[in-house]
């Protein structure tokens, strides 16, 4: 087994420790353990079915959605077991956001898309709503795109408008960290650029867990790095180490695009 | 390569051909109704009651089964959404997609979908008999609820299991409850076929004639109350298509006018509110 620490020392804010998945007796992951550093970028690599989403849906408890999925070990957020009975789930994915693969704006207007979360955990009243909408609409770069036109459907935007505004609704809950499941992969290249910029920006205040198989763009956005291959944990650590020295043959392997 | 053509040319014959006959029946239908029935129409039909006896009356008119079946497709339309709508939302967003119990429900639904409305009739017409109640518009309202309730869920339930599983989850990862996600997207993003799914019951309930046979009665009066019986408009074709006169005859078809042109605008009405509620809907 190699060196399962991402980073030594307390500055861990997600911490797993024995986690096991599968899906009706089909082992997803095997074992896991690892820790995953606060406000930084972990980009997690690996090829495809190899486990790479099901570790990130580790975070934020949404195996609990899909049919069949037996979760054992812990996943330690500031030191607490999410997976712990008397843990609100709710809670946890407040804290603990999630930009999908796909856009999917809620069937309401764009101020609603962003006001939504808010409202159902009563974080701010009706009066600060609009500035909370715009500072977060800002900072995901959509304020001046939608600013006339906040209250028409947010299907109207384009795909990439989509995804900026899935990331200003994820953000408007006040997590702290931040899950991405190949958060461009479904966008043009201009608005896959401008999610990867959003990103780089936010890792001053969020710490930001991402899934790829795009491996430039793993090599852009990366502090740490985590490789999964068969639901195994094969090498993690910062980034310039495992691009540049990996230490394991698979790892070589994987970056060579030798599978 | 020549046989392949006329194959495609047969199928594609009968495939027009069966839409336009499709198309052809409800003209017809339409233009037989407004022959027959448009000559008895007059202002007298909406504003009266009848005159006389239904069965042998050819004065006033059909207001008691117009606003009998309103009351009846009305209440029975309502009580069964009260059922309806949690029964859809439980089967398509909280119970997991491969559940078993799920699957009986939806077959013990498809079953009660089957069954023919008289069948209703006298289901309902036992329990009233063992209860000791008489038709009345309540008997008929529980029985159209009863025969409108697996057509209104089971309609809903394909809206509901046809919406992206993503969207929930875009709800559930802000940290939405799953009562929230249900009340405030699910709902949200299936009120357009919802609203068709309660209309479509709606007038499936208005047009039976079976059900409400014994458990609703038919009666000259407007009901005043829930435990008077209540006249329809299916039953009012049946009882003066079945009288010997062919004045009341026609008053008949007028009732069957009426009764079309108001389930032709529930149709556009659905149609219509569908576009307007989809506004925010994702695509």
């Amino acid at each position: 087994m190699p060196a399962l620490s991402v980073v030594e020392g307390n500055d861990a804010h997600i911490q797993v420790r024995n986690l096991n998945v599968a899906y009706s007796q089909n082992p997803a992951l095997k074992n896991i353990n690892l820790d995953i550093p606060r406000e930084q970028i972990v980009v997690i690599v690996g090829p495809s079915g190899c486990g790479k989403t099901t570790l990130l849906k580790s975070f934020n408890r949404f195996l609990e959605l899909v049919d069949g999925a037996h979760i054992s070990g812990q996943v330690l957020l500031d030191g607490v077991n999410i997976y712990d009975p008397a843990v609100d789930v709710t809670e946890i994915r407040k804290r603990v956001g999630l930009l999908a693969q796909h856009p999917y704006p809620l069937p309401m207007s764009i101020y609603d898309n962003v006001a939504y979360g808010l409202r159902i955990h009563g974080i701010k009243t009706e009066l600060d709503m609009d500035a909370v909408v715009q500072h977060y609409l800002e900072v995901a770069g959509l304020w001046d795109e939608v600013k006339d036109r906040l209250h028409t459907p947010a299907t109207r935007l384009s795909l990439g408008q989509q995804q900026r505004l899935c990331l200003a609704r994820g953000l408007a809950v006040e997590p702290e960290v931040l899950l991405g499941d190949e958060p461009a992969s479904a966008l043009d290249p201009i608005s896959a650029q401008h999610i990867e910029q959003r990103l780089l920006e936010l890792k001053q205040n969020y710490t930001i867990v991402l899934v790829t198989h795009i491996l430039r763009q793993a090599k852009r956005l990366a502090d740490y790095v985590i490789f999964i291959y068969l639901g195994e944990l094969v090498e993690c650590g910062p980034a310039h180490e495992v691009f540049e020295h990996p230490k394991e043959a698979l790892t070589r392997d994987y970056l060579a695009g030798t599978f | 390569m020549k046989r392949r053509h006329i194959e495609e040319s047969i199928f594609k014959a009968l495939m027009i051909g069966s839409s336009g006959l499709v198309v052809g029946s409800l003209g017809l239908i339409l233009l037989t109704v407004i022959a027959k029935g448009a000559p008895a129409l007059n202002l007298a039909m909406f504003t009266q009651t009848p005159k006389g006896g239904y069965y042998l009356g050819k004065e006033g008119g059909i207001l008691n089964a117009i606003v009998g079946s309103l009351y009846l497709a009305g209440g029975g339309t309502a009580l069964a959404l009260l059922l309806s709508l949690p029964m859809a939302l439980y089967l398509g967003s909280y119970v997991r997609r491969r559940s078993r119990w799920a699957s009986i429900v939806r077959l013990a639904l498809d079953v009660l979908w089957g069954i023919p409305s008289i069948v209703y009739g006298a289901f309902g017409f036992t329990i009233m008999a063992a209860l000791g109640i008489r038709a009345s518009l309540l008997g008929g309202i529980l029985v159209l609820a009863l025969l409108e309730l697996p057509i209104m869920t089971r309609a809903m339930d394909e809206i509901i299991r046809m919406m992206p599983s993503e969207l929930e989850q875009a709800a559930l990862a802000l940290g939405a409850t799953r009562l929230e996600t249900t009340l405030h997207i699910v709902t949200r993003q299936t009120l357009p076929g919802l609203t068709t799914a309660i209309l479509l019951a709606f007038g499936r309930g208005i047009g039976d004639a079976a059900s409400v046979l014994f458990t609703a009665g038919y009666t000259d009066r407007i009901p005043t109350s829930l435990f008077q019986p209540a006249a329809s408009l299916p039953l009012a074709v049946f009882f003066q298509l079945g009288t010997p006169f062919p004045e009341v005859q026609q008053r008949g078809y007028a009732a069957a006018l009426v009764l079309t042109v108001l389930i032709l605008f529930v149709s556009f009405g659905s149609r219509w509110l569908s576009a307007r509620l989809g506004r925010y809907a994702i695509r």
